[in-house]
């Protein structure tokens, strides 16, 4: 069990989390390259706005996030709120 | 033989499960769901009808069709893995619950009238009961208790429904029923609580976490997907399903987020994937109602898999809350990778099964021109991505090393949870087969490269906000906390009220009481100063006195009678 403790795991290494980044922002900026090379046949006007589909997902989950921190304020009690 | 219902077999296994023990009765266990499965599967045609007469009614207790089939099958295999996922549990009231359990789900799905139809309906209610209360704790008591209290409910209004129902037709098949008249809107409220509707929810995200690490596991295979079906048979095409099942799919992704106990996060999310198949429903269409249910096999799947992923963790850690756990990757590798499988599935990413079921809900609603209420179903489907992709595996296995070190999950549990990943990848991969078994004709095929390419920015790039919001610090920690929910009406409000109302009474009472006896004592007081007081018959006597008297005049008079 000690020697678990002190081995060296994947995510340990912070250059490991960079390189994972990395990647990820790399196929981000293809995803969005795609969208103007591929041919798409839309069927919705939104679907024409260039990257469509990339901005609504990140302006979602922001939005998502936001309000859903705004609602704690409102809804967040103690543990055992109920056990009382 | 090709008539016997398949509830039968999980009954008599049930009944095996009374007399047998240890190796021999987990085989039972395994074994009920695989001879049911293959039963369907070889012996089943669909156009099978099975009636039986009682009293003046006529049970229909098995109706196939391709529709009831689907989910048919789709149950055995969620009872196999579930039983393999349990295969260590000892519990006698635990392993028979869920056979029980299991088997009112396949009675539900079969049955070709409401009266069927009700009895598994609380029969499902009464076994699943026990998979909350196995846990043991106080607050599983009092969640599966208000758990119980919904779904009787839910299955007395599918009574009353049923015999106005019958009253008005004089018919009690179970087919396309459709919103006219209160004996319709009856069942729909019924389908509606098991189905857990906004504001009819709350047992489903009180009850299920309290559940025992397997009990859940059952648990998110069968109540809703049994609404679902029924839905998917009485009300399909009725507008107002489009509404609910949005709303259903875009509230519960808010709670998601800023929910601590991840179990829970998986039961608002099990309420957001049931909101595309409530959608699918109202759309009605051959393309909607195929993508509903095949949308329902998938997430009995994928959201089994993650339920099993997080009751391994459960297991091993004791703990469940986000707040206490992290980098559990390293000691539970496995299971890690297992619950990323889950987690991709569910969030829809090309070649797991969301993907190729969700997708046609989606093509749907853009063919039936629903046009923004698509832009919110795409919310939802980055939500999704967003608390159970992302947030279930980050912070259980990745986030900050908690510290704790444990063991890989069981055995069985691995092989449980693979079994549910291989699934996800080949109905993900290959879904020509489920869509080979789905009950309406259609030709539609997910994988074109506008729908892949829309579906994988979609869902980079919310995991690019995830990434942006938690190094900007701007993603809300896990914390401990309860967050209110519709469950405050009947949990808070209504017992303050009551109390109050309470204390009002007796308060009344109190002055009532002290208003009418002053008077009284202030006769007695000034009765007692007169001079007439000092006489023995003026006090007041005992009652047992009184009625000594009265007995000795009583005797008096029937000696004098007997004698004179």
């Amino acid at each position: 069990m000690s020697a678990q403790n002190h081995k060296e795991h994947l995510f340990d290494k912070p250059e490991n989390v960079e390189r994972l980044l990395k990647g990820f922002y790399a196929i981000c900026i293809l995803l969005v390259i795609a969208d103007f090379v591929v041919h798409r046949h839309v069927s919705l006007s939104w679907e024409e706005i260039p990257a469509f589909y990339a901005l609504y997902g990140f302006i979602a989950c922001v939005v998502l996030v936001v309000i859903a921190k705004a609602m704690r304020k409102v809804i967040m009690r103690k543990e055992d709120y109920y056990d009382e | 033989m090709n008539e016997l219902p398949p509830f039968i077999l999980f009954f008599v296994a049930a009944l095996l499960v009374l007399v047998t023990r240890g190796f021999i009765r987990n085989l039972v266990l395994l074994m009920a769901p695989v001879i049911g499965g293959l039963h369907l599967w070889f012996n089943v045609e669909p156009g099978i009808v099975m009636s039986h007469s009682i009293l003046t009614f006529e049970l229909v207790v098995m109706r196939t069709d391709k529709l009831s089939l689907l989910f048919g099958y789709l149950f055995c295999l969620a009872s196999f893995i579930s039983s393999i996922y349990a295969w260590h549990i000892k519990d006698q009231t635990q392993q028979l619950a869920g056979l029980v359990y299991a088997g009112s789900a396949l009675g539900a799905v079969f049955a070709g009238d409401l009266i069927t139809l009700f009895i598994f309906w609380e029969l499902l209610a009464l076994s699943s009961v026990f998979l909350v209360w196995a846990r043991g704790t106080e607050r599983s008591f009092n969640a599966g208790f208000r758990y119980l209290i919904f779904q009787v409910v839910s299955g007395v209004l599918l009574l009353a429904g049923a015999l106005i129902h019958y009253h008005n037709t004089g018919s009690l098949a179970f087919d396309h029923i459709g919103l006219e008249g209160i004996a319709s809107w009856l069942i729909f409220i019924a389908f509606g609580i098991k189905c857990a509707f906004p504001f009819l929810h709350s047992w489903l995200t009180d009850a299920y976490p309290e559940a025992t690490v397997t009990g859940t596991v059952f648990l998110s295979a069968f109540t809703t997907k049994v609404a679902v079906y029924s839905l998917a048979r009485g009300f399909s095409g009725e507008e107002i399903l489009v509404y609910i099942g949005v709303a259903m799919a875009c509230f519960p992704i808010f709670y998601a987020v800023i929910e601590n106990d991840l179990r829970k996060v998986l039961a608002y999310s099990l309420i957001n994937q049931v909101g595309f198949m409530v959608t699918g429903i109202g759309i009605g269409t051959a393309l909607a109602l195929n993508g509903a249910v095949a949308h329902a096999f998938s997430d009995v799947i994928f959201k089994g898999l993650l339920f099993m992923s997080m009751g391994a963790v459960l297991y091993r850690v004791g703990n469940i809350n986000g707040s206490d756990l992290g980098g559990l990757y390293k000691s539970m590798p496995r299971t890690t990778a297992l619950c990323l499988v889950g987690a991709l599935s569910i969030s829809a990413f090309p070649l797991f099964s969301g993907f190729i079921s969700k997708s046609m809900v989606m093509s749907a609603m853009i063919e039936e021109n629903f046009d923004y209420l698509w832009l919110l179903m795409l919310f939802a489907s980055a939500g999704v991505f967003h608390h159970a992709g992302i947030k279930i595996p980050y912070f259980a296995f990745f986030a900050h090393d908690s510290g704790i070190r444990t063991q890989e999950a069981p055995t069985n549990m691995l092989i449980a949870m693979g079994l549910a990943a291989a699934l996800c990848i080949f109905i993900g991969a290959q879904p020509q087969y489920l869509y080979s078994l789905l009950p309406w004709e259609v030709d539609y095929w997910p994988y074109d490269t506008t729908h892949v390419l829309a579906q994988l920015q979609l869902l980079f790039f919310s995991a690019l906000a995830f990434v942006w919001l938690n190094k900007k610090c701007m993603y809300p920690p896990e914390l401990h906390s309860t967050n209110l929910d519709v469950e405050w009406l009947y949990r808070k409000l209504v017992p303050k009220i009551f109390r109050q109302c309470l204390y009002f009474l007796q308060q009344t009472k109190k002055s009532v009481v002290s208003m009418t006896l002053a008077p009284v004592h202030k006769i007695s007081h000034t009765f007692s100063k007169t001079s007439v007081a000092k006489y023995h018959l003026s006090e007041s006597w005992p009652t047992g006195s009184m009625v000594f008297w009265i007995a000795i005049i009583l005797a008096l008079y029937l000696l004098v009678d007997i004698f004179a």
